[in-house]
């Protein structure tokens, strides 16, 4: 049987090395086989960026050589993908290669896409990529004090981030003797100031104590750049010095072009993680177009059941679990506290006040994390 | 007229309905019906409040065996 899976991030990553170890004798055999096909030789730590735009780590600590991260027996290319001809089980790759597959996997991640905000691109700092993470600590460095305003657009990936963010560049400008010089201002596009509500109702007395302001239902229409002035669709205008923005996202561009999904996202089944209409397309990750967490554990805790079930049907025929929405995300409160939100389908998370110990627990897990990948923890 | 898009919130906690609901509108024209399906009842209060800060026209709501079902036009 041909396993194909389409992404080197966490979800494909984890998911090659965990189907590696449950089928090593049908790969012996040749029974199964393991092909993974990705657009890098590299694999990025993402949750790394936002340590790299407040200079806690450089940017050669955000990544590894992809084969490296692999089980022997994976068939890994950087060939990615152009075409997909699903009905003909196939897709077409970018060195003009047809791979045909009896089960596809989907994780091709989800990238950010600033300039689907007028002026945003212009006339904000980010942090979702390592280039723009590094012109942003540069921004940083420079600025000498003013009202420094996060934006956060929908959807987007790391739901903790607008959060995390804020957090940090409280404790970077006190750190540098400038808290008497920034008003940090939160927006945030629903009515409490994150998505979970009881983070929301950590949070809020949070950014009351710290001194920082926030604003709810706003959702950024445009960034007048020259002006300096955010202005929301629910009709708000709020001036900046600087622009923090959590930025807009989109599925990968081959997606949409293939017609898999509108702005990428490809219509999955929540529990079953099936592409809707094909019993041999799964997705894993940012790409499904589930009503969940846009997040690294997202892609985890699908590629954990996605391994139990491809492998269960090599062997059986037939999957064995569902997918309950397991999420576990930590939540930086700060230079060195934090606090962590775990969830599911029916069951809330219950985020405790940040300590120490959580916050050194995230700063073991950025090293761990590589363990992760490997499919072991 | 055409079918409402259907907007499946059930179970989300994050993003949430709300987002969800956002998500979707951008991807719609004006004069399309959503309808949101919330299991978290903060959206019946939540979704309504929006949607009339930023002049989308709110239809109605309704609850069955615990979902909530919050229709809307999109207006801008």
């Amino acid at each position: 049987m041909k396993i194909l899976i389409i992404g080197g991030g966490m979800g494909g990553t984890i998911l090659a090395n965990n189907l590696a170890r449950r089928l090593t004798n049908e790969m012996k055999s040749g029974k199964a086989r393991i092909t993974m096909l990705s657009a890098s030789d590299k694999h990025m730590y993402q949750p790394g960026l936002l340590y790299l735009a407040v200079g806690r780590i450089t940017p050669d600590e955000l990544y590894r050589d992809q084969a490296s991260l692999l089980e022997p027996g994976i068939n890994f290319h950087v060939d990615p993908v152009t075409d997909f001809m699903l009905d003909n089980n196939q897709v077409k790759t970018k060195s003009g290669k047809i791979f045909d597959y009896d089960i596809l996997v989907i994780a091709t991640g989800s990238r950010m896409f600033p300039e689907g905000i007028p002026g945003m691109a212009e006339g904000a700092e980010t942090f979702y990529t390592e280039e723009t993470a590094v012109k942003m600590l540069k921004r940083l460095q420079s600025f000498e004090g003013g009202k420094v305003v996060i934006s956060v657009g929908v959807p987007h990936k790391c739901p903790m981030a607008p959060l995390e963010i804020t957090f940090m560049l409280h404790d970077y400008f006190k750190d540098r003797g400038m808290a008497d010089k920034v008003q940090l201002h939160y927006t945030y596009p629903i009515g409490r100031v994150h998505s979970l509500e009881n983070v929301a109702k950590w949070a809020a007395p949070e950014m009351d104590k710290l001194g920082i302001t926030y604003e709810t239902f706003f959702n950024t229409k445009e960034v007048d750049v020259e002006n300096k002035v955010l202005r929301s669709e629910e009709g708000v205008e709020v001036k900046y010095d600087l622009l923090i923005n959590i930025p807009v996202h989109k599925g990968m561009e081959v997606l949409e072009k293939n017609g898999l999904g509108a702005n990428g996202w490809i219509p999955t089944n929540r529990t079953k993680l099936n592409m809707e209409g094909r019993s041999n397309v799964f997705v894993c990750g940012d790409t499904t177009n589930i009503p969940i967490s846009k997040a690294g554990s997202t892609a985890h805790f699908e590629a954990d059941t996605l391994g139990e079930n491809i492998a269960a049907i090599v062997k059986m025929g037939i999957p064995v679990r569902e997918y309950d929405g397991k999420v576990f995300c930590f939540i930086e409160a700060g230079k060195d506290r934090a606090t962590y939100a775990m969830f599911n389908y029916l069951n809330p998370p219950d985020p405790k006040a940040p300590t120490k110990a959580v916050h050194w627990f995230k700063m073991a897990y950025n090293k761990l994390y590589w363990v992760s990948a490997r499919g072991l923890l | 007229m055409a079918e409402r898009k259907i907007v499946d919130g059930r179970g989300s906690f994050c993003p949430g309905p709300l987002m969800e609901l956002i998500v979707a509108l951008k991807s719609s024209q004006i004069g399309d019906e959503l309808e949101v399906l919330s299991t978290d009842k903060g959206s019946a209060n939540d979704i309504p409040e929006w949607l009339n800060k930023v002049g989308h026209e709110y239809l109605s709501t309704s609850e069955s065996e615990g979902v909530w079902h919050i229709a809307l036009r999109k207006s801008k």
